[in-house]
């Protein structure tokens, strides 16, 4: 019989091991899968997992498809580390989007090189802007921030809805909802001739950088004791507040970065539907890559590539869209499932023994 | 244990690699990319229908492939390009969001010839092509003004471009000339597909009091409201009768399966030229379904209005038309024009609410 025996410490390997195992047991699943739908095993999960790199356009594309991921995973497992549960994060990029955005259909002649520059930052600002609600009322109210960020989603949605369909619709555009197209001054540089790889990359790795060193000084640690020992936290005279305003400002920063590099970028307009529900997917980036911002990094490249090998599959072997989201599940599961190995180690009794 | 699964693995993948090498074959290839699901039993079900007719029709000389539920986003344009670099010469993307993706990638590779449907903006290699599907609610609204006892018919609508608001346009003017008593109420989704949306949109309408449904989304969600509660309703794009067997009374029905084969055999001879086509009931781009659960003479006038319209003698925007605020936007004897009815942003009087603009 198998039974779980409690460990006295967290098992440092089966932090990083866990992840590893849950990507093989997804794997053998996934294969499996493609097996019950009439696919080659071996054929499908390399469709699946393998072509889409096999190309430099697919290896672009996967950045191009992880970055965003990238950006707002590593400003939510700041949060999450201090058990500040941001879930808004999609209406933060969406609100950042819309700052940004603005500021390109505002100046929509201008050649000014700090066209980008003062997008971005309006970006930003528009995301900590949309994040300091929750953060307000969470901290004044002690109202939860689940649901006051998440709720906030929809009104930013609804809003950029509003401005696409009404005011900042464009002129010569038969009335359809879309803005015009962003000046070149405001858009993103291409790094690479013939991909549509941007310069936003450059900020989700700034970014995991810039976590890395957080995490290994004191504002770091004390994200992880107030969310590991609030009661600790206070005594050690860290203000859980400030701590609150921090994980929100800068989850909600970030998000709003991703949202304005993502129209300013691939998209190069606002439209109505700007995002593929980054702002959630990334939140099982987070976890995936165990809080930890390399994780993230990782983690967010394993989501992109679900993302690009569901759309290889569907045009090579024609196997539905679902696929994509069965993946993910199966993914989440079994990371939900390894974790318990951190804490508890598998004992495999076999006959008398288990006595 | 996890070596050995790594192993086999690898092996598989170089399997795959030279099987997906030797399977090159000499078929032209077609793309299609589509806003939903392919069992959303509407819109992206019709263009899959007209995929599955160029494979019938053309055989082996066609090799057609799909990617469903792609949003209108950034993911588009990934997904346009994939199409186009890994071989397929003629791509169909159809829903209005794709357009400058399209256009971008059409941009990248001038030897790809491309379908937008529902836009109007086209390249080289870009053509459009949209089905007047506004005749065919011209019809459902006539039949929407005779079944109603309440006056007041319930409209599920997507977003409020000018497609869908022409189509309620159409609906109103359609119902207006069989009963002048009649106004419309619109609620938005701002969704293509979602079946949970839709349907609680549909029930907030019955509440206030409709008794006849129309809806513009993809999903028979709303149809199958109306028929729990026993109230009736219309398809959308596709022949809806078994989620409502006792609530259809019609359904506008899109046929893409011609133009598609047509533009496939055309791409494959050489002939194929960028071009417009916006095809109606004459055409049967748009066909509308079996008339059923209405009495006789309903059925009678709906089917007269049908052929009117086809015969020409029926035009639903004919003048005069008035808009909500009472000013006239076609004298008697006038017609509204293709590209009035293009960016059509204003409600005809008869509809209730605002436009959200």
């Amino acid at each position: 019989m198998i039974r779980l025996v409690p460990r006295r410490q967290r098992s440092r390997a089966m932090v990083w091991g866990a992840p590893l195992l849950a990507v093989a047991l997804t794997l053998i699943t996934g294969g499996l899968t493609f097996a019950i739908m009439g696919k080659p095993m071996g054929a499908a999960l390399f469709t699946f997992f393998v072509q889409p790199l096999t190309s430099v356009y697919g290896v672009s594309e996967l950045i191009v498809k992880a970055s965003p991921l990238v950006l707002i995973g590593i400003g939510l497992s700041l949060g999450f580390r201090a058990n500040v549960w941001n879930i808004g994060a999609e209406g933060q990029y969406t609100f950042g989007a819309i700052l940004g955005g603005g500021i390109a259909i505002f100046f929509h002649d201008s050649t000014s090189p700090f066209l980008l520059p003062a997008m971005l930052i309006a970006g930003a600002v528009g995301g900590m802007a949309w994040a300091a609600i929750p953060a307000f009322l969470r901290t004044r109210f002690n109202a939860n921030e689940i649901l006051v960020s998440l709720m906030l989603t929809y009104v930013a949605v609804l809003l950029l809805s509003y401005l696409v369909h009404g005011p900042w619709r464009d002129p010569d555009g038969y009335n359809f909802p879309e803005s015009r197209l962003f000046p070149e001054a405001g858009t993103m540089p291409v790094l690479i001739e013939g991909t549509r790889v941007h310069m936003g990359v450059f900020f989700a790795l700034i970014a995991v950088g810039v976590a890395l060193l957080l995490g290994k000084g004191l504002t770091g640690f004390k994200l992880k004791l107030v969310g590991l020992a609030p009661e600790a936290a206070r005594f050690a005279g860290f203000s859980e507040t400030r701590i609150i305003w921090f994980a929100l400002l800068a989850g909600g920063g970030l998000a709003g970065l991703a949202g304005v590099i993502e129209v300013a970028g691939p998209i190069g307009q606002l439209i109505p539907t700007i995002s593929p529900g980054y702002g959630f997917t990334a939140i099982i980036v987070a976890f995936l890559g165990r809080l930890h911002p390399v994780g993230v990094l990782l983690a967010g490249l394993v989501m992109a590539l679900t993302y690009l090998g569901g759309e290889t599959a569907q045009i090579e072997i024609g196997v539905p869209a679902a696929v994509t989201g069965l993946f993910q599940g199966f993914l989440l599961f079994y990371l939900l499932a390894c974790d318990v190995l951190i804490r508890y180690r598998v004992h495999i009794l076999i006959g008398k023994a288990a006595r | 244990m996890l070596r050995s699964t790594l192993k086999t693995l690898a092996l598989a993948a170089i399997g795959g690699a030279m099987l997906s090498v030797s399977a090159q074959a000499e078929p032209t290839k077609v793309g299609f990319i589509y806003v939903g699901p392919i069992s959303d039993h509407g819109w992206s079900f019709r263009h899959d229908v007209g995929r599955l007719a160029i494979e019938k029709e053309l055989g082996d000389k066609v090799k057609t492939s799909y990617v469903e539920s792609v949003s209108e986003g950034p993911d588009a344009e990934r997904v346009i390009s994939q199409l186009a670099s890994s071989g397929h010469k003629l791509i169909f993307t159809t829903s209005f969001g794709y357009m400058n993706p399209t256009l971008k990638v059409a941009k990248r590779f001038p030897g790809v010839k491309f379908e937008h449907a529902t836009g109007y903006k086209q390249a080289a290699n870009v053509a459009t092509y949209s089905a007047r599907f506004y005749e065919g609610r011209y019809v459902i609204g006539a039949i929407a003004g005779k079944m109603t006892k309440s006056n007041v018919i319930g409209y599920v609508g997507a977003y409020p471009i000018p497609e869908v608001v022409r189509g309620i346009n159409a609906f109103l003017l359609g119902a207006r000339s069989v009963n002048p008593k009649v106004s419309v109420k619109v609620v938005w989704v701002n969704s293509w597909y979602d079946p949970g949306k839709e349907a609680d949109a549909a029930k907030a309408l019955i509440d206030q009091g409709v008794d006849v449904l129309a809806q513009h989304t993809d999903s028979p969600a709303p149809l199958q409201v109306a028929e729990q509660r026993g109230i009736v309703g219309f398809g959308q794009a596709s022949d809806n009768i078994a989620f409502a067997p006792k609530a259809q009374l019609t359904a506008i029905i899109d046929n893409w399966d011609k133009y598609y084969v047509e533009r496939a055999k055309a791409v494959i001879d050489g002939s194929w030229k960028k071009g417009d086509v916006w095809g109606g009931l004459k055409s049967t781009m748009v066909s509308m379904a079996p008339y059923t659960n209405l009495p006789a003479d309903v059925k009678a006038m709906a089917q007269k209005v049908e052929a009117d319209i086809i015969a020409g003698k029926v035009h639903p925007f004919a003048g005069p038309i008035k808009d909500q605020s009472g000013a006239l936007k076609a004298k008697a004897g006038e017609t509204l024009d293709d590209g009035t009815l293009l960016g059509m942003n204003w409600y005809v009087e008869g509809v209730e609410g605002k436009l959200p603009q």
